[in-house]
Order: structure tokens, then C-alpha cells, then sequence
């Protein structure tokens, strides 16, 4: 038998990660698979070797790190106003919440004030990447189950379909579609066009019918409700010892959320519910993604409503570097981010003051794929499948 | 006129012409209706899914399914190095082989089949059990894990879900008193379709034999062997070229084929009012194969372990039940009638 980690908590056993192959039953017949990297479900290229008793799995090992790009050693060579662009690659699913990550880290360290107008803006673009990204999350998770020639990718068809509905909105704002650059240390670079708002309100207001659609068709599915019920549980101990918020740690019952238990940005001009759950499953999981994609646009559209006047950026247009405000010292500023806590450690400093000495990312899905090794054992290849969809990793972000 | 009437006649009479004429005749119409069929399904699957589906290449895209058959016919035909090579070349074409075998007893008319055996119903259930033998050579032969995984689910699903399948296709057989297809429409023809009349059992087994060849056909929701987000392809994972694109083409003659046993046992084949038999046995077969389609683009897939829950704890014993319960009706309201 798998070797137990006993645990005091919550009284669930799991499997320990690091048990020793040879403890294993002599008898048993087992296998080595390897799950990737170029496995179509393993959400980017990420590898984890499954050690196997039959379809059954007894220890699974992962090896992030084939999407590794050293951005983290680039940024020592950057300026504050060049790395903004670099951090859209990190988490390509949500990139406005990147850029503002290390701006609002940038803007710490240099004590620059952001005017109200872009702080809301940056609300307002926070909860659409929000939204933006949980429909990513939920297709791609049916996608996992249900197939890619199938029903599956017919409801990962639909969340596109309403994701695109907000990647033109951006499109609009900032000229591009995913790697924005629209946020600079002080505010924003490009103000709100004339319509903007009103065609936004449109916008979410279609995605919020259709995730009622979304529901009818996924989540009361009987199909679906048993390939993710019970499926993975993650106990609120091991979410809290690895280190796991966002939508992992709250459908385990680690009820934490930034936005509002240290509110940045206008978050604390508005009330955010947190939605929470205790199973700790793959449908908590599924759930708790689907409800806060109902509160961010709620959020948005609140928001969306009463967009104060002001400028949108404290400081004039940066043209060179040389004329950023030198600044030494360190801080640490997190957000949150649609996978959890996405936090920048930030040394300045560098390059004679005008970037950073040291520029360290905390990137939530770095801490969700640590559960890995923990909830895949004793499950078979389809479980491990949907388990690692539950946790909508993003491998740009892992790796960075 | 008299000699073509004269060859004709021969033909039909003669039952080796027969056969061979209708053999030609509908393994020809059947693959291409296949081909075509994939067609219909991307264009469906567009529908379902805000997109156009293939539209490039010939109006509407009606010439894709050559394309793709050139395309994949002009791909390497690649035998990985540690594979059992003879084996691993003749399984697709020993799955294409049984496939197209199960059509021989189908009936299309009154006229129109291959060949009118007795134990019509044997004859495609043994070919559908036959087909699990070429997919589990493919999984072990290929000499890989996850093609390896897929030929033992395939086996698993397909001994577990062909006994309800096998229960349910003897309730039309109880009702008609034959095994021969051809009898089975007939005297649907003559009575009434099974799925209505007797009420009760008809119904039922419609349904299970449909959801078992569902699984049998490796569909989803049931199309656990094939499993692209988790098994990558199936046992198909290791074949290049043509001799992949024969398994997603089995895959199709089989829906199709499932379909036209359904309709011919339990919606009355056949049989129907003003049209020749043949556009009614081809309309039931083209809804079934829609249902099919319509399905599988909605739903998602069950795990491996449900799947056989869901066979042995309802589909089986459901089935003895229907059975049991055909029997006793048989015995009860139509004694006396025409077997």
C-alpha cells in the first residue's frame, strides 16, 4: 500500500508524494506513463510522470520547467517601462492582471500616486480579464472531460465565443488583443474611447445570459456532475500548507480573496462577495470559477456605470528612461489574480535606479500544480486528467 | 430490352449474381454515404458549435471528404520499430473487413440485401463482437502505453455492453418468431413496429439496444477507448496515413450500421407507406445516425469505471427483465397469430 501521510486537520489521508517506489506492493505489476509534454491535455507543455498499477495511479511526479524563458533574469536588464510588455507572456490567459502586478509594484517602490480614474479603470479591466479567463478555465475544463470531438468542445466553443466577446472590447481600448501594455507606473496609457462603456455594458450583459445557458447545459448534466463529483479533494490543510488561494484554496474552504481582504485598485469603493466551498472536489473547483465569473461581472457592470472624470495617469508620458525617479528598496505587493494570489517581489535599484535589482514573481499556478503529486495517486488516467483541468494551470506562468 | 430483363433476371434469381450484384452495389453506396456522412457531421458539429464547418473545398465543402481521403492516402505509412509489424498492419484492415461484413444482412427492400440468412441477427451481433478483436491487436501491437490502455478498455466495454445488446435485439426476435431480418421486417410490415406495438417492452429495448451500440461503437458519451483528452487518440495513436484514417471510418460504418439494425428491428425496416422500402429503411437510418451526431456534440464522456457500473447494475438487469417480460406477452396477447 501506498505509504500515508496522516493528517491532523481534516481527517483526510493522502497519498505521500514522496513515497518510496520500492514500499509499494512487490506483486503489483506496475508502469511507468509518461503524461506529457506533448500530451494534448496537460494545458501547455508540462510533463508528470505517472507511475501506474493498471489504470491506476501510485505516485505521479511532475516536471514543469520545458516553457522556461528566463524572464525573471531578462527583467535585471529592463527598464520599469520595458518589463510592463514582458509580463503579458507570463500568464497569457489573464495579461491585464500581470501589468498591473508589477506596476502597482513599480509604483510602491517609487511612491507614485495612480489618479482614482485609473484606479477604477484598472478594476473595471481586472474584472473583465477575470471573466475572460474563468470562461478559458470552464471550457477548457469540459474540454477535459468531455472530449475534444465532442461535447466537450462544443461548450469550449461557447466560452470562446463569449471571450471574445471581451478580447475585442480590449481590442478596442488598447489596440491589441492579448498582450495589451496598456498600464504604466502612474496609470493608464490609453483612456476609455467615446462608447466604450455602453458597448461594454452590452457585452457583459450577453455573457452573463449566456452563462445561464452555460449552467443548463454543463452543470446540471448528470454526465458531468459524476465525472467531477468527488473527484480530487484537496483538504484545507494541504491548501493552506502549499500555499493555495484564488479558486483552489476557496473551494477547499480557504476563504481569502485580495480584492477584499486587502483591497488595492477601487476595490474597497465596492463589495465583493467571495464565493466559497468546502468539498474541495473538481466541481467545487468548477463551481466556485463559475460563481466568481457571475460576481466579476456584476462588479463590471457596477463599475461600469460611474466612471469618475480625472486624468488617467499621474505623470507625464515617460520618453526616456532616464526620466523615471530613482528609488532604492524592496516590496511586495500581490493581487489577485484569477488563479489565486499573483504576487511581485520587487528590489529596485538596478541599472543605476531606472529598473529593478531583483524582480521575483509569485505565480499562483506555480502552487496549484504543486497539489499534483498529492491528489493524483489512487485515481485512474481520466481522473488525472480532469484534476489537473480542475486547476487550470498556466504553464507561461509556472516556467516564466 | 429483353437481354438486359433476361440478365436482370438471372441476377435475382441466381442467389451467388444476387449476392455479389448487391454486395458491389451497397458496400460501394454504404462507404461512400460514409465518407459523406463526415461531411454532414463537421457541417452539424459547425452548426452546434457557431462555426461553418468545411466550406474551402467544392460548394459547401462537399468535396473534403476527398480531400482528406488523398490526404491521408499520400501520409507515410509509419511502422513504429518495436511493433508486431503484421499484426499491426492487418488490424484496420481486419476492422474495416468486419464492418463491411455486418452490412451483408441488412435489409434495404424487400429485394435489396446481400444475403437473406436465417440468423440475420446472429450474423451482425457475432461481427460486432468481432470488431473489438483488430482494435485490441491495434492497442497491443502498437507498442505503446496509451494505445495499450485503449485496446483493454475497448475490450472491457465491448464483452460488457454486447450482452445487453445481444438481450435486446432478441426482443424483436421473440415477437417475429425468426431470426432472419428480412422476417422481422416483414412482420413489422404486416403488424405493427415493435417499438410501438406491443407497448411496453418495444420501447424499452429500443432504447437500451441504442445506447448499447452506442457504446459498442465507441460514441460518446461512451467513447472511452478513444478518449483524445486522455488517451491522446486510442489505439489509433501509433497509425499514419490511411491506415489511421480506417479507424475514425470504421467508427462511422458502424454508427451507421448500428443505426440501420435499430430501425430495422425495432422502426420496422422497410416498411412504410407510398415511398419504395428503400427511402424509408435510408430516412430511419439517416435519424438514428443524426441522433448519433446530435449526442455526441452535446454531451460529455462517462469514465471507464461508471460505464460498466452503468452496464452491469441497469442495462443488464433491465434487459432480462424486458426480456422476460417480451416473452410472456408474446405468449399471452399475440397467440394464435401469425408467427
Amino acid at each position: 500500500m501506498p505509504g500515508k501521510v496522516p493528517n491532523a486537520l481534516s481527517g483526510v489521508e493522502l497519498p505521500d508524494p514522496h513515497m518510496d517506489i520500492e514500499d509499494y506492493d512487490p506483486d503489483a505489476d506496475l508502469m511507468v506513463l509518461n503524461m506529457g509534454p506533448q500530451h494534448p491535455s496537460t494545458h501547455g507543455v508540462f510533463r508528470v510522470k505517472l507511475i501506474m498499477d493498471g489504470e491506476v495511479i501510485v505516485k505521479a511526479v511532475s516536471y514543469p520547467g520545458y516553457l522556461h524563458r528566463g524572464v525573471e533574469k531578462l527583467m535585471e536588464k529592463l527598464t520599469y517601462a520595458q518589463i510592463t510588455p514582458i509580463v503579458d507572456k507570463n500568464d497569457y490567459v489573464s495579461p491585464m492582471i500581470n501589468e498591473q502586478a508589477v506596476n502597482m509594484a513599480f509604483e510602491a517602490a517609487l511612491e507614485v500616486e495612480v489618479p482614482r480614474r485609473a484606479r477604477w479603470i484598472r478594476t473595471i479591466l481586472a474584472e473583465m480579464q477575470r471573466v475572460a479567463s474563468h470562461l478559458v478555465a470552464l471550457g477548457t475544463f469540459t474540454l477535459d472531460v468531455g472530449g475534444a470531438i465532442g461535447g466537450g468542445a462544443s461548450i469550449f466553443m461557447y466560452t470562446f465565443r463569449d471571450r471574445e466577446l471581451i478580447l475585442d472590447l480590449f481590442e478596442e481600448l488598447t489596440g491589441c488583443r492579448f498582450h495589451y501594455n496598456t498600464h504604466t507606473v502612474g496609470g493608464q496609457r490609453h483612456d476609455i474611447p467615446a462608447g466604450w462603456a455602453g458597448r461594454a455594458i452590452e457585452a457583459l450583459k450577453l455573457i452573463d445570459q449566456r452563462l445561464d445557458e452555460f449552467f443548463e447545459l454543463v452543470i446540471a448534466n448528470p454526465i458531468f456532475q459524476d465525472r467531477s463529483d468527488g473527484v480530487g479533494i484537496l483538504p484545507r490543510h494541504l491548501a493552506l500548507g502549499l500555499g493555495l488561494g484564488g479558486p483552489i484554496g476557496r473551494a477547499s474552504g480557504v476563504d481569502l480573496d485580495l480584492r477584499r481582504d486587502a483591497p488595492y485598485h477601487c476595490y474597497d469603493e465596492i463589495e465583493v462577495k467571495v464565493p466559497t466551498r468546502t468539498t474541495g472536489d473538481c466541481t467545487a473547483r468548477f463551481m466556485v470559477r463559475y460563481e466568481e465569473t457571475r460576481e466579476s461581472l456584476r462588479i463590471a457592470l457596477a463599475m461600469l456605470e460611474g466612471v469618475p472624470e480625472g486624468p488617467i495617469c499621474s505623470r507625464k508620458a515617460v520618453n526616456s528612461a532616464a526620466s523615471v525617479k530613482i528609488k532604492d528598496g524592496e516590496v511586495y505587493v500581490g493581487v489577485e489574480s484569477p488563479r489565486g494570489e499573483l504576487g511581485t517581489y520587487l528590489i529596485a535599484g538596478g541599472q543605476g535606479g531606472q529598473g529593478p535589482y531583483r524582480l521575483k514573481i509569485r505565480p499562483p499556478s506555480l502552487h496549484a500544480i504543486s497539489v499534483i503529486p498529492y491528489l493524483l495517486p489512487g485515481n485512474n488516467i481520466s481522473d488525472a486528467i480532469a484534476i489537473l483541468g480542475s486547476l487550470d494551470p498556466i504553464m507561461g506562468e509556472v516556467d516564466r | 430490352m429483353d437481354t438486359i430483363a433476361a440478365i436482370w433476371d438471372t441476377i435475382f434469381t441466381n442467389p451467388w449474381l444476387h449476392g455479389l450484384f448487391f454486395g458491389i452495389v451497397i458496400a460501394t453506396v454504404a462507404l461512400t454515404l460514409v465518407a459523406w456522412s463526415i461531411w454532414f457531421e463537421r457541417k452539424l458539429a459547425g452548426r452546434m458549435q457557431n462555426r461553418v464547418g468545411p466550406v474551402f473545398v467544392g460548394p459547401a465543402g462537399l468535396l473534403q471528404p476527398l480531400a482528406d481521403a488523398l490526404k491521408l492516402m499520400r501520409k507515410d505509412f509509419v511502422v513504429p520499430r518495436e511493433a508486431d509489424k503484421a499484426l499491426f498492419i492487418l488490424s484496420p484492415v481486419l476492422l474495416m473487413f468486419f464492418a463491411l461484413a455486418s452490412l451483408a444482412v441488412i435489409p434495404f427492400g424487400p429485394d435489396t440485401v446481400i444475403a437473406d440468412l436465417d440468423l440475420g441477427v446472429l450474423w451482425v451481433l457475432a461481427f460486432a463482437g468481432l470488431m473489438l478483436f483488430p482494435l485490441w491487436m491495434a492497442g497491443w501491437t502498437s507498442n505503446n502505453k496509451y494505445a495499450l490502455f485503449a485496446g483493454m478498455r475497448a475490450v472491457a466495454q465491448g464483452i460488457s455492453y454486447e450482452v445487453p445488446m445481444l438481450l435486446m435485439a432478441l426482443v424483436p426476435v421473440i415477437y417475429a418468431g425468426s431470426f432472419n431480418l428480412q422476417d422481422i421486417v416483414r412482420y413489422q410490415a404486416d403488424h405493427s413496429w415493435f417499438i410501438v406495438w406491443p407497448p411496453g417492452p418495444g420501447i424499452v429495448a429500443f432504447v437500451i439496444f441504442f445506447i448499447a451500440s452506442l457504446a459498442e461503437g465507441n460514441r460518446i458519451p461512451f467513447d472511452i477507448p478513444e478518449a483524445e483528452s486522455e488517451l491522446i487518440a486510442g489505439v489509433s495513436v501509433e497509425y499514419a496515413g490511411m491506415s489511421y484514417g480506417l479507424f475514425p471510418f470504421t467508427e462511422y460504418l458502424h454508427s451507421m450500421i448500428a443505426s440501420a439494425m435499430a430501425s430495422v428491428l425495432f422502426l420496422g425496416g422497410w416498411s412504410g407507406p407510398v415511398f419504395p422500402g428503400i427511402h424509408w429503411m435510408l430516412l430511419k437510418t439517416a435519424i438514428l445516425f443524426t441522433v448519433i451526431l446530435w449526442m455526441r456534440w452535446t454531451l460529455v464522456r462517462f469514465r471507464s469505471d461508471q460505464l460498466m457500473r452503468a452496464c452491469w447494475r441497469w442495462l443488464v438487469p433491465i434487459s432480462v427483465v424486458v426480456v422476460c417480460a417480451a416473452a410472456v406477452l408474446r405468449y399471452f396477447l399475440l397467440a394464435g397469430g401469425a408467427p
